[in-house]
Formats: C-alpha cells, structure tokens, sequence
C-alpha cells in the first residue's frame, strides 16, 4: 500500500510535469521569467526563494533549539523541565496556517516598522547594508518568512536535540563534571562530540521541514515571481507557488510547470531525509 | 592560573545566559502566538459562529458549514488512516519487519511522515481530481488520510515492538495461533499507544490546509455531499485571512483560535493519556 503511495506519488508528478520540462529544458531551472499570459515558466525565483528561506531559517534556529535543548538537559530546574518541554513541543502542535495568519498580521506590520524602515533609513547610499534592506517596507518578504519558519521547525529541532543529548550516558557527562569541567566545556567537548553525527541528522530534518511548508509562507513572503535581489524584497518559495497558482492554473503548461515545481521539490526533501536517516543511523521516537 | 579560571567561569556565565534567554524566546513565541489569538479571536466567539454559515461580506454569518466539513473530513480520512496505519503498523513489527521489502516499507513510511504536505495535495490532484474532473469531499479525504497514514503507521509499530516478548510466548504457549494472539492480546495490551497515535495523527491533519487546496477546495454553503467540493476551517481561514473584509478577517482569527484551541487540546490530552499507567 504504502510503497504503491510512493511510487504513485513520483510517476504522477514525472507525467504532469513532462510537458514543462520538455518545452523548456534546462532553462527551467536557470531563467526567472514566470509569466502566465506569455506561457513562459522559468523556476529560478521559487526555487532560490526556497533555498534562501530554509538556509536562512535553518541560521536563525540552529542557535536557539541548541540553546532550548541545552537548556532543558544541563541547567533547568526539574520541577519546570516537563511543562517547558511540553510548551516547546505545543509550538510544534500550532498549524501552519495558525503561523501564518500570526506573520501576516503580527509579525509582519511589527517588523516593517521596528525594524525594516529604521534599517533602510539607516543604510548609507550604496552600502551592501543598502542592497540587503532594498525593498517595499511591508513586512512581506523574505526575511519575515524566514523568522516564521525559524519559529515552526525549532520545536522539532530542539526536542531531537533534547533526545540526543539524553543519550549520553550518565558516566561519561559526569566524570566530565567531575575532572572540573564548566557546563560549557562538558556540552561542547563531551556531550556534542558524543552525538554530533545525530545533531546533523537532526538539523537536516529540520531543513526538510522548512523547505516544504507552505501555508505559513504564503502569507507572508509577499509572492512575487522575480528572482530576490535583496533580504527584504519579496519572493516565493516553491510551495507558495503552488498553493497560490495551481487552483487558478488555467493552461495545460501552467499546470505542468507547477507540477514539475513539484517534483524538485519533492526530489530536494527526498535527498535531505535520506541524507538525515542515514546520518542519524538509529530509528527516532516519533 | 586565576585568569585562567576567570575566563572559563566568564564563558561559562555567558553559555548559560545565552541557553536561558533562547529557552525563553522560544516560550515568548509560543505566548505571543496564543496571545493574539485569544484577543483577537475571543471577541467574534458566539453562538453564531457555530450555527450560520460563511457570509458574504458585509452579512453576517459563522463558521458551521466550515466546523462541520472540517469534522467529516477529518473523521472519515482518521477512519481510513488507522484501518491501514495500524494494520501496516502491525506487520512491520510482528511479521515483515527484518525482510527487505519491509525495510523498504518502513524507509517510504518515513518519507511520507515528512514529506511535504502540497505535494500529497499535488499528488491527488493528479490522480483523482483531474480524472474526474472535480473538487470533492473524497479528494480531500484520501489527501488527509495520506497524511495521517504514516503516523498511525509509525506509532502502531513502536509500541508492539515495545510490549514484552514473554506476552507474545505465553499466547504461543497456549496454542493459540500467531494471529489471534496479535489481535487478542498485542492489540490491548498496545491499545494506548495506538489511541495515542491516532490522536497525534488527528492533530496534525485538523490543522492541515496546504493538501486541501487541490482536493476538497472549500464551498461557500453549507453541504454534506462527499462528491462536491466541501468547506472546511483551514481552507476558509486562508481565504478569509487573505480578503480584504474586516468581518471574514475577524472570522478568520476566530477559525483559527478554535483549530489551535482543538490541536493544543488534544496534544495535551494525548499527554495525559500517555502518563497514565496503562490499565489492563
């Protein structure tokens, strides 16, 4: 059943997006013209916008999930270690479209005006600070996905961390505690070595996660089908692509050129999950 | 030798902070999420909302047509999702477990656990929707039950590998045969676990938008037919959320406190189930 779900679900994308790739070869993949009424795709910009969104994202929650897991392993007080790990893990409960209705309404308008406009103001003419902040001041765009997304992949970061930093024994963070070792020195030349193979498995995971989210970034990476010339400009991630396009689709091409987004897609979390299971080695508790 | 113990307590002191504050902005998250939910979700909470249907702008109107379509989406997907999860589930720890094809099996069970949920949207527009020409009910069923299969799957084959192998003995011992020993006794000793699952499963796909927007579409009006496109609470908070109208927006918060009011119910439900120590 579930090998014929698979299976079905890569031949039915290769047939749709056939018609894509036949018309337009390579360029698919290198030109970022995406224009419906001329019937000419290039998928440059989605699938940049998806690279960018996720490398950024992964930036802004590696740090904070290695904190939280930490956190929860080596400092926290017993007695508040069970609700803040279930706290953690109801932020990974909250839909997407809960996130997303949250960056269109909350998020974005804050960070337009706390931090977008002092930013572009600030940016002297002809800086690489200027190049980065260009872009309309409306909190769509790609950074404020990317915070989003940093948001909705921590918890699934920061709990496998957790997991992985219970698996050391015992003996060993102890004796390390007991030659003197600062908490510092006993997560960063004992524990982290111990699990470091996982910790990559894990963060990989949570890339896949951030690649493939849709409906949090479609409401707040503003949409557009150019290829992103800076930080704060708006973009689209393959995803919101595909939500945003494919129920108006009119044309066979246009469909097939969402398909064939598809596809990449699916090939791109495809070889990041299998990248991860075999990093990670043993089965994760679910 | 004290500068050296200085600096080391020094990062030390800093390690902790940075750790501390980290675990505090993820938790600052998570409140200022529900935060802006409950204000601005409580105020459009009436009776209202759960009996009228989607509005046009401008009227009034509530969410039933969307509550409703939601809820028999999910219960008919949750039905399929457990008939094939916990019997893929069952023989991937009781039978084929170790053989190739269920190493196979269980590697694309993943996959599918964390595959992005458009492109099981996709997939089902491919092969259901645009042969039969329609949005439907069903579509959207069969997309919700894909993504719900594998995690009744995966947990199904966790906690029959976790029960202790004397049980399996003792019911071989008896002469009963492999079979009725599964079902008899695996299946209650591991209904927890398996209740458990389902729920998890049933939070995910409630709250689940991006597979519906090929298959079930949403539908104005408040319908029970299967064959059509069918409202649902996701579907309608994306395009209320998106409108321009003041009332669907206020709507739209009001949909999405009551899926984050079901989903963090259930997982916190889930977690009390899961402490308790199992009865027999």
């Amino acid at each position: 059943m579930l090998l014929a779900a698979l299976a079905g679900v890569v031949v039915s994308l290769m047939l749709g997006a056939a018609p894509a790739f036949e018309k337009f070869g390579f360029a698919f993949f290198t030109t970022a013209r995406w224009n419906p009424v001329t019937e000419v795709y290039g998928a440059a910009g989605p699938i940049v916008g998806t690279l960018i969104t996720a490398a950024l994202s992964l930036l802004f929650a590696l740090p904070v999930s290695f904190g939280v897991a930490v956190f929860l392993t080596e400092f926290c007080p017993p007695i508040i270690r069970r609700p803040i790990g279930i706290a953690v893990e109801l932020l990974a409960g909250v839909p997407s479209i809960v996130y997303g209705m949250w960056g269109l309404f909350v998020l974005a308008p804050a960070f337009a005006k706390y931090v977008q406009l002092p930013l572009i103001l600030a940016a002297p003419p002809g800086s690489l600070l200027e190049k980065l902040t260009a872009g309309v001041p409306n909190g769509a765009n790609i950074f404020t996905a990317s915070i989003i997304l940093a948001i909705m992949i921590l918890p699934y970061m920061a709990a496998t961390m957790r997991d992985l930093f219970l698996t050391v024994p015992a003996k060993v963070r102890e004796s390390a505690y007991g030659i003197g070792g600062t908490p510092l020195e006993v997560v960063w030349f004992v524990v982290l070595p111990y699990v470091r193979r996982s910790a990559i498995g894990a963060v990989m995971l949570g890339l896949g996660r951030a690649l493939g989210e849709t409906m949090a970034v479609t409401f707040v990476i503003g949409n557009s089908h150019r290829f992103p010339e800076s930080l704060f400009d708006s973009g689209s991630t393959i995803a919101s692509t595909i939500a945003n396009e494919f129920a108006e689709a009119s044309t066979p091409m246009h469909t097939a050129s969402l398909v064939a987004l598809g596809l990449v897609l699916f090939i791109l979390t495809f070889a990041i999950l299998a990248l991860a299971r075999a990093l990670i080695g043993h089965r994760q508790p679910a | 030798m004290l500068a050296k113990r200085a600096r080391r307590t020094a990062a030390n002191t800093v390690f902790v902070g940075f750790c501390t504050l980290t675990t505090v902005l993820a938790l600052a998250a998570l409140v200022a999420i529900l935060w802006s939910l409950v204000i601005n979700g409580v105020g459009g909470l009436n009776l209202d909302v759960f009996l009228k249907s989607t509005p046009a702008p401008g009227s009034e109107g509530g969410l039933a047509n969307a509550i409703v379509g939601s809820l028999i989406l999910c219960a008919w997907a949750m039905a399929g999702a457990v008939v094939i999860g916990v019997l893929a589930g069952t023989w991937l720890a009781e039978y084929g477990g170790n053989t190739f094809y269920g190493k196979v099996v269980r590697f694309l069970n993943d996959v599918l656990l964390s595959a992005p949920s458009i492109l099981i949207g996709l997939f089902v527009y491919e092969v259901v929707v645009r042969p039969t020409k329609g949005f439907s009910g069903y579509a959207g069923v069969l997309a919700l039950a894909l993504v719900a299969a594998p995690v009744v799957t995966r947990t199904t084959e966790d906690v029959l590998r976790l029960q202790a192998r004397t049980l399996r003995e003792s019911g071989a011992a008896l002469g009963t045969p492999a079979w009725f020993t599964i079902r008899k006794i695996l299946w209650r000793a591991a209904r927890g676990g398996i209740i458990t699952g389902a729920l998890l499963a049933f939070a995910r796909i409630s709250g689940e938008t991006a597979p519906l927007l090929f298959t079930s579409l949403s539908n104005q009006f408040f319908s029970l037919d299967m064959g059509q496109p069918m409202a649902n609470l996701p579907m309608v908070i994306f395009q209320f959320a998106l409108s321009a109208y003041d009332d669907w927006r206020r709507l739209a918060w009001v949909g999405a406190l009551l899926i984050t009011a079901a989903v963090l119910v259930t997982n916190i439900f889930v977690r009390i189930l899961a402490r308790e120590p199992r009865r027999s």
